[in-house]
């Protein structure tokens, strides 16, 4: 029995202790007739076999190590540097609990607030939260709380058709409760100007991705000046690894900042855990949902940290509670906060530049072939898109022939891009490797 | 001693990581949209380094020591878990890779679905909620989405009782439906007579956590299963306190309809000072539809060469994505890890001695705590941190003063049903020794808060960190710093 | 804790002071002390919203706990304390005097009736403990 420390004579001496004769008798009260299933389970395997039975599973996968990557989509392949896990690997962190008890919970306490900083001087923004579970339901969060700001009275939502396609459903599955209308984007043909447009008094919160999904990036101001005069809210969705060199979302009149963390030490991961940044002004504070630590002193004079303005959540507020999360990123924030204090002001400006420049070196090069051509017309970050002379599934299985991960097939998101693939360019990618994923498009062109 | 914020340990110009020099042609930066400053701090590895590391000592953790958290489970993290999902084949890997390029992923996610949906009887998972609070807004959805398909659109009530926690009101008020409050009876059981008075055909369901969190397997449970079904409602099932469950009942035989598991309380993944959790929700036949996707499933089953094939599938009458991609999937790994190194006995044992712990506990501190509903418990128990002869002692002070013992304090003031509430769970990890040097603890403190109040009034003493002052922090509600050459630019 | 004589209260904890048809509202010393150290005041009507009784018109937070205030008795809002927000400490230590929270233009001078009167309210507060 792996992790029970139990000998059989100290069972013995606790049931007699308690006065039962023995283990079953200390389930009574569970119905007879249901008790003691066999549970359908294989047999366990030792500490020593399991690691052969999951090293053959991990090596049933392709990954991103051995293949150059070119997926992005919303999860990117940066390099993490390896201060980040070994303070990760500190059990000090992840055997602790959330830091209800802040007298022994500084370690944990001080971090998120470092991370809160650090969120807040990267998006432009006054406050952030401890976390939300991912971008997706940051952007969630994001529209209850306008709801609140607006004492439900507003009933309209105006989402880009530019924002994650994943992030856009998850704001509708949450809304599912409430008679909102949730629009905007239902065609890609309607842009940034268009959507500012659409804002009426009826608008509680109107919300834009920067860089977009497609990769694309402008100047949000307009969008802003509309939102305030209308009252609506203005989120800005964003990638924190483009906040190293783009400017930051609070210059353009955002009221709300959210994004996706994953990119700042954490690895892909096949989908999770992944990290949910939330930030805005110090207005809203109140309204803002998830955990929170400020500063303090404790009884001897020193300066502190605890969770404040608990009474937001879940645990006291029940049923009055503007969301029931309960859970913030722990581990993720910490990861985050180690990767933004070791790459720091001058890390984070160059590999955001770096992205960047490879970004476009593949961009032009892959324009200058004959059967492809690049669709972004605008200025991109580290994203672009590609119509592409056969089917995407077609090109990314021929791909992995060149030890290439091909990018996104669009078809599945936007009827518009049907073979059209989203490409991103991240730091980690030499320019061999651009190079030679130029060459071998080139060869799987044509059937 | 306080650890100085990571800004006052920046110093202008200095590098950390190096990165290689670009080898491409620069391209032309985007007009108008290039940031002119980026205030994060400038520390060398040394420095973040040795700062996280004097971070981390001034937490307490599991590896630490004893840490009865109720209702949170605080189990051992095994090592062998964070080996696993550090594997870079599971690392490494995208979630947009082509699901025939990621059969290994695909194979431990439906692997751990099916095991989840046998430990609970139930017929199928999905694995997509990150949190436990997010499984139970999952579960909520999938029920209305189950009356709303059958056409009856009037079941808007969902039945709480009042022991429950916070998350499962809030749960209900944010997926637009109606709280009833149900109270607990004389033996901390749901109580049965309001429930039948309150059923009809507007509700939509139940929340219930069994056991309870008075760490009481219910009396009634298969009873009120039937009254929910028999006015056409669904039992939710919170899976926080499965621990004491495991190979001993199945929630599905009792009746339950959805669950949802807690991965980071129940299956041993880390709680990482707050998260990442994972929150799996397994339903019964007639919910299965409903299940948010993408869910993993065998598209093509083997043959006598191949393994099946695996694929992500989404089912007819989905609610919808709760999350973005798949779920946590790191700590799926380390899930399937505890659990196929366990077995179905070994997660019996895990449930018996989880069990036996908390009753040992509790028959040793029932002379010195009151113990309301002192029966036997399942895996954790309260007990009141107040004694008529100690009035100026609370159970405030009873955690404090744990601390200068070197034990973590048990949960304090939840369940909101019992005053001065102390929720004790041991878990199943811990040795006879533990417990008994927690017990004496106990003990020592009980004696101390008739003869010396204010050693506990103002513990800790020996913590690195004495009480902080939590009303001077919504007051002034510093919630960030500022590098001050950011205010000077 | 006190009950002072001339106010009539609710099984919410709010209090109310009848001068002539106007009425002034806060919230009692039971709801002070259970409380604790109040942090935040946010109230939430204007001058010149007409509410009904029942309708929450503010929301008083401390470390431990969030309570919403509701409207004792129908009425349109003639004045807010706008210092109390600068000031939450004052619930505590002044819930009748300087804590006051709005003053209304009572609608029906009966909804009065309804409320319980000091020795009601306090009899009801010891048995809730």
């Amino acid at each position: 029995m792996t992790y029970i420390p139990h000998t059989e004579r100290e069972r013995q001496e606790m049931l007699a202790a308690i006065g039962l004769a023995g283990i079953e008798d200390l389930y009574q009260a569970i119905p007879e007739e249901v008790r003691f299933p066999e549970l359908d389970l294989p047999e366990p395997l030792t500490e020593m076999e399991i690691l052969d039975e999951l090293l053959a599973l991990s090596e049933a996968n392709l990954d991103t190590r051995h293949f150059t990557c070119f997926l992005g989509a919303g999860a990117y392949n940066h390099f993490i540097p390896a201060a980040v896990d070994h303070i990760l690997r500190r059990s000090e962190f992840y055997s602790a609990y959330t830091p209800y008890q802040p007298e022994i919970s500084q370690g944990t306490l001080q971090t998120i607030f470092e991370y809160q900083s650090m969120m807040c001087q990267l998006t432009g923004m006054d406050v952030s939260n401890a976390s939300h579970y991912d971008g997706a339901t940051a952007l969630a969060e994001a529209v209850i709380m306008a709801l609140n700001h607006h004492r439900r009275k507003r009933g309209k939502v105006l989402l880009s058709s530019g924002i994650h396609p994943h992030y856009r459903e998850v704001v509708r599955t949450y809304m599912r409760g409430m008679e909102l209308t949730i629009t905007g984007d239902e065609s890609l043909a309607t842009g940034v100007p268009d959507l500012a447009g659409m804002i009426d008094e009826d608008t509680t919160l109107v919300a834009v991705q920067y860089p977009d999904f497609l990769g694309r990036i402008e100047d949000l101001t307009a969008l802003g000046d509309a939102a305030e005069k209308a009252g609506a809210l203005f989120c800005v969705v964003t990638n924190p690894h483009a906040l190293g060199m783009l400017r930051p979302p609070s210059e353009f009149g955002a009221d709300i900042v959210v994004g996706e963390g994953q990119p700042l030490g954490i690895p892909t991961s096949f989908g999770g855990p992944y990290l949910g940044i939330f930030t805005t002004r110090q207005k809203h504070v109140r309204k803002m949902a998830g955990r929170l630590v400020g500063e303090t002193t404790d009884t001897r004079g020193q300066t502190g940290y605890v969770l404040t303005l608990t009474p937001r959540e879940q645990h006291i507020r029940r049923e009055r509670a503007s969301s029931n999360i309960c859970t913030n990123q722990g581990l993720m924030v910490l990861a985050s906060a180690v990767y933004m204090a070791a790459m720091g002001q001058k890390g984070l400006r160059k590999v955001a530049e770096l992205s960047y420049h490879k970004a476009h070196y593949a961009a032009e090069r892959i324009d200058a072939l004959e059967a492809y051509s690049l669709w972004n017309g605008g200025p991109f970050f580290h994203e672009f898109v590609v119509r592409c002379p056969r089917p995407v599934e077609e090109i990314n299985e021929l791909l992995l022939d060149f030890a290439v991960i091909g990018g996104y097939d669009l078809g599945q998101e936007y009827e518009e891009l049907k073979d059209h693939m989203l490409l991103a360019v991240t730091e980690t990618v030499s320019k061999a490797e651009i190079d030679n994923l130029v060459d071998a498009l080139e060869e799987v062109a044509h059937a | 001693m306080p650890e100085p914020l990571i800004y006052d340990l920046s110093s202008p110009g200095r590098v950390g990581v190096k990165l290689p020099d670009l080898d491409v042609p620069r391209a032309v930066l985007p007009d108008g949209l290039v940031r002119d400053i980026l205030p994060l701090p400038e520390l060398s590895e040394i420095d973040v380094t040795r700062h996280f590391v004097r971070l981390s000592q001034l937490n307490y953790g599991i590896d630490i020591g004893f840490y009865p958290l109720g209702s949170c489970t605080m189990k051992y993290n095994p090592k062998i878990n964070e080996e696993a999902a550090r594997l870079p084949g599971f690392a490494f890997t995208h979630p947009l890779q082509d699901p025939e390029a990621a059969q290994g992923n695909l194979a431990l996610m439906y692997a751990l679905q099916s095991w989840l949906a046998a430990i609970g009887g139930f017929a199928g998972t999905t694995l997509q909620p990150a949190a436990g609070a997010q499984g139970e807004f999952t579960g909520i959805l999938i029920i209305r989405a189950y009356h709303a398909d059958r056409g009856d659109t009037k079941r808007n009530k969902i039945l709480i009782p009042d022991s429950a926690h916070g998350t499962n009101p809030a749960t209900t008020a944010m997926s637009g439906m109606e709280v009833i409050e149900i109270s607990s009876d004389e033996r901390g059981n749901v109580n049965i007579e309001e429930l039948k008075a309150v059923c009809d055909d507007t509700v939509a369901g139940l929340m219930l956590t069994n056991p309870n969190t008075l760490g009481l397997f219910d009396e009634h449970v298969r009873d009120i299963c039937d009254l929910i079904h028999d006015c056409g409602g669904l039992v939710y099932g919170d899976g926080a306190n499965m621990n004491a469950l495991l190979g001993v009942v199945r929630p599905g035989d009792l009746g339950i309809d959805v669950m949802h598991y807690n991965l980071h309380k129940t299956f041993s993944t880390p709680h990482g000072g707050g998260g990442p959790g994972s929150g799996p929700v397994s339903v019964t036949e007639a919910l299965l539809p409903f299940l948010p996707g993408p869910i993993v499933d065998i598209v093509e089953e083997a043959t006598d060469e191949l393994p099946p094939l695996y694929g992500l599938v989404t089912p007819e009458k989905s609610i919808g994505r709760v999350k973005s991609f798949f779920g946590h999937f790191g700590v799926h790994v380390r899930a399937y890890t505890y659990i196929r190194m366990h077995g179905g006995k070994g997660l019996r044992a895990v449930a018996d001695h989880a069990v036996l712990n908390a009753n040992y506990i509790r028959v040793n501190l029932q002379d010195t705590f009151p113990i309301p509903f002192n029966r036997v418990c399942m895996h954790e128990f309260v007990a009141e941190g107040q004694w008529h002869d100690a009035p100026d002692v609370r159970a405030l002070d009873i955690a404090k003063r744990l601390m200068d013992y070197g034990f973590h304090p048990p949960t304090n003031y939840f369940p909101l049903i019992v005053h001065e509430a102390l929720m004790i769970e041991p878990t199943e990890t811990e040795s006879k020794q533990s417990l008994d040097a927690f017990i004496e603890a106990m003990q020592h403190i009980a004696a101390e808060a008739r003869e010396q109040p204010e050693v506990l009034r103002n513990a800790p003493h020996k913590t690195p960190f004495g009480r902080l002052d939590e009303v001077q922090a919504a007051k002034q509600l510093i919630l960030c710093c500022r590098p001050a050459w950011l205010d000077e630019a | 804790m006190e009950f002072p004589k001339d106010l009539k209260y609710t099984e919410n904890d709010e209090w109310i002071r009848a001068e002539g048809s106007v009425g002034i509202i806060g919230i009692s010393d039971y709801a002070q002390e259970h409380l604790s150290d109040i942090v935040f005041v946010d109230i939430t009507a204007a001058v010149g919203d007409e509410l009904s009784k029942g309708d929450s018109f503010a929301s008083v937070e401390s470390v431990k706990a969030a309570a919403d205030v509701y409207m004792p008795v129908g009425g349109t809002v003639k004045d807010i304390n706008e210092a109390l927000p600068d000031e939450p400490e004052k619930v505590n230590a002044s819930p009748y005097d300087e804590a006051w929270l709005i003053k209304v233009e009572i609608t029906d001078a009966s909804e009065l009736d309804a409320l319980m009167d000091a020795d009601a309210y306090e009899a009801f507060c010891a048995d809730r403990d």
